[in-house]
């Protein structure tokens, strides 16, 4: 039988999760847990769990992998491990200690792992954390992530769904960078976009986390695979509705130019799919919907905030350098539903 | 003429970068028949079909094999064309919702009612005057399945620029919602804003 060459990256990062809707059919059949120190699980569809330890310190556990989405091997660890990161700190915790997640190809060049476990260790350090071991599993395919655990004061714990009508939302990252890798992968992304791309999902989002902890924010989550419609959607719980300006959102310039070439990936039609009857546009062009679907890897916060508090909360993460800013407001009218307007 | 594009085992967006490098070279008249293995890849090629104002079909083979159609017409090319141009004068539409809230036409006898609104739907097609949008919900949901009767018709009518939308809380209803094959899936929300903008909303 003729050999397969080995390919590196075929399509990865938050685009290659599971569909948000297959995902939900499974997980509601599960029974639950019940355990009054557990202030966070699946209940709150967050991607970390949070566990009161004392009355002072809760723990907070994540875990993330996936395949590369981009073909260097050193920024995929580091990317990977920035998004595996970003759980902590969306919820407001700090990171303690972290476990390699690996698996990789036997005939594989191990001095490709070596850089992937080189990037990741560097942003573990970068984060103010200690990497304490892993696991590793022969596969056909690549795929690299962390299992992080944080503490934090229960007391502060940020939930992903606690916002309050009249707040407004702001985003600490640009999106489009699943489009930007998407169109990397078929050579029709420019050095300039990816490399836009790369700086936004190698950044911690630690930097976010801390700058934005005086304003005191009602909510928070990192957008990833679901897209931003999606993890807006959770943050909305169907109790608020929401208003996104589009021509507000922060994003990689290029990303729209590529969706509309329709380098778009199976990820982000799921993720319409999933959401057609939660968000209602007026006037967006089909570019920017695509944009707000797009599965980011490594994205940036998206912050409930109190309106007296917006305005200072942007600059001070404007100061981080990367494209960010005030994109909507929760809205007490339309519960359960996103409006996408200019 | 009519070309081939076999994208099946591979992922998005490759089926629609393979297809569109054969649109390039097509002329007014062909069409290309795509092969994908799975549904997102074919609600990926009709995104692009319809931004591209391109005739669409699909058939289901296998539950792993599809067929996209795409064919470039004189309509696609002058739509393509006339998009700015028709911004300026007033929609001959007048905006006009057809909406379809049972499966069946008129009460009486089921059998019957069914056959009615499959002839509707195709009178619908034979009309001068061509409608903006057709809403589809409770029963009419099953109207934009697959293997629905009325399903040729309702594709016809979107391929010709007729905004097709089904109530997404009805396909779930009656737990359809993975077999919609025609138009988008839509909202409450978006389904009264389209009734109170709507110049004239028929009824059957």
């Amino acid at each position: 039988m003729e050999k397969q060459p080995i390919v590196f990256c075929k399509g990865g990062g938050c685009t290659a999760k599971l569909g948000p809707g297959a995902l939900a059919h499974v997980l509601e059949k599960l029974p639950p847990f019940q355990d009054p120190n557990l202030l966070i699980g699946f209940d709150h569809s967050d991607d970390a769990a949070v566990y009161k330890l004392t009355d002072d310190i809760a723990m907070v556990q994540t875990l993330d992998f996936f395949p590369p989405m981009v073909e260097d091997p050193y920024l995929f660890g580091q990317i990977a491990a920035a998004n595996a990161l970003s759980d902590i700190y969306a919820m407001g915790g700090t990171v303690k200690t972290a476990l390699n997640i690996v698996c990789f190809p036997k005939q594989m060049d191990l001095n490709i792992l070596g850089q992937i476990l080189q990037g990741g260790a560097e942003k573990v350090r970068e984060a103010g954390g200690i990497l304490a071991g892993g696991h590793s599993i022969a596969d056909t395919d690549v795929k690299y992530g962390l299992s992080v655990t944080g503490i934090i004061d229960p007391k502060k714990v940020l939930a992903n769904n606690a916002c309050q009508p009249g707040d407004y939302l702001l985003l600490t990252k640009p999106l489009g960078v699943g489009i930007v890798c998407t169109a990397s992968r078929v050579g029709e992304a420019s050095q300039e976009a990816l490399d836009a791309a790369i700086q936004s999902m190698t950044t911690l989002n630690k930097y976010a986390c801390e700058a934005l902890a005086p304003f005191a924010p009602h909510a928070c989550t990192d957008v990833t695979g679901f897209g931003l419609l999606g993890h807006l959607n959770e943050m909305l719980n169907d109790k608020h509705g929401a208003i996104l300006h589009w021509n507000a959102l922060p994003h990689i310039p290029q990303a729209a130019a590529y969706a509309d070439e329709f380098l778009l990936t199976a990820a982000a039609q799921r993720n319409r799919n999933h959401l057609n009857d939660k968000v209602s546009f007026t006037d967006t062009p089909f570019a920017m919907e695509e944009i707000l679907f797009d599965p980011q890897t490594s994205g940036g916060l998206l912050v409930s905030i109190a309106p007296e508090h917006a305005q200072n909360a942007l600059a001070a993460v404007q100061a981080l350098g990367l494209p960010c800013g005030i994109i909507g407001q929760v809205t007490t009218e339309h519960p359960g539903i996103i409006q996408v307007m200019p | 003429m009519q070309h081939h594009v076999d994208a099946r085992g591979k992922q998005c967006p490759i089926p629609v970068v393979e297809t569109k490098k054969v649109l390039a070279i097509m002329n007014t008249g062909d069409s290309v028949v795509v092969s994908v293995d799975n549904p997102i890849a074919v609600q990926n090629l009709l995104k692009m079909a319809s931004q591209k104002h391109l005739a669409a079909q699909t058939e289901t083979l296998a539950p792993d094999h599809y067929h996209v159609i795409l064919a470039l017409t004189e309509d696609s090319l002058s739509a393509t064309q006339a998009q700015s141009e028709t911004l300026c004068i007033p929609d001959a539409r007048q905006n006009t919702v057809v909406v379809l809230s049972s499966d069946e036409m008129g009460s009486g006898d089921s059998v019957l009612g069914k056959a009615l609104m499959k002839a509707f739907v195709y009178a619908l097609t034979e009309q001068d005057q061509l409608l903006s949008t057709i809403l589809l919900y409770n029963g009419g949901a099953k109207l934009s399945i697959e293997g629905a009767a009325t399903l040729a018709d309702l594709q016809l009518l979107e391929s010709q620029g007729v905004e097709v939308l089904t109530c997404g809380t009805c396909l779930n209803h009656y737990g359809i919602a993975d077999q919609l094959a025609v138009g988008s899936v839509t909202n409450m929300y978006a389904i009264a804003e389209k009734l109170m903008q709507a110049g004239k909303v028929v009824r059957p």
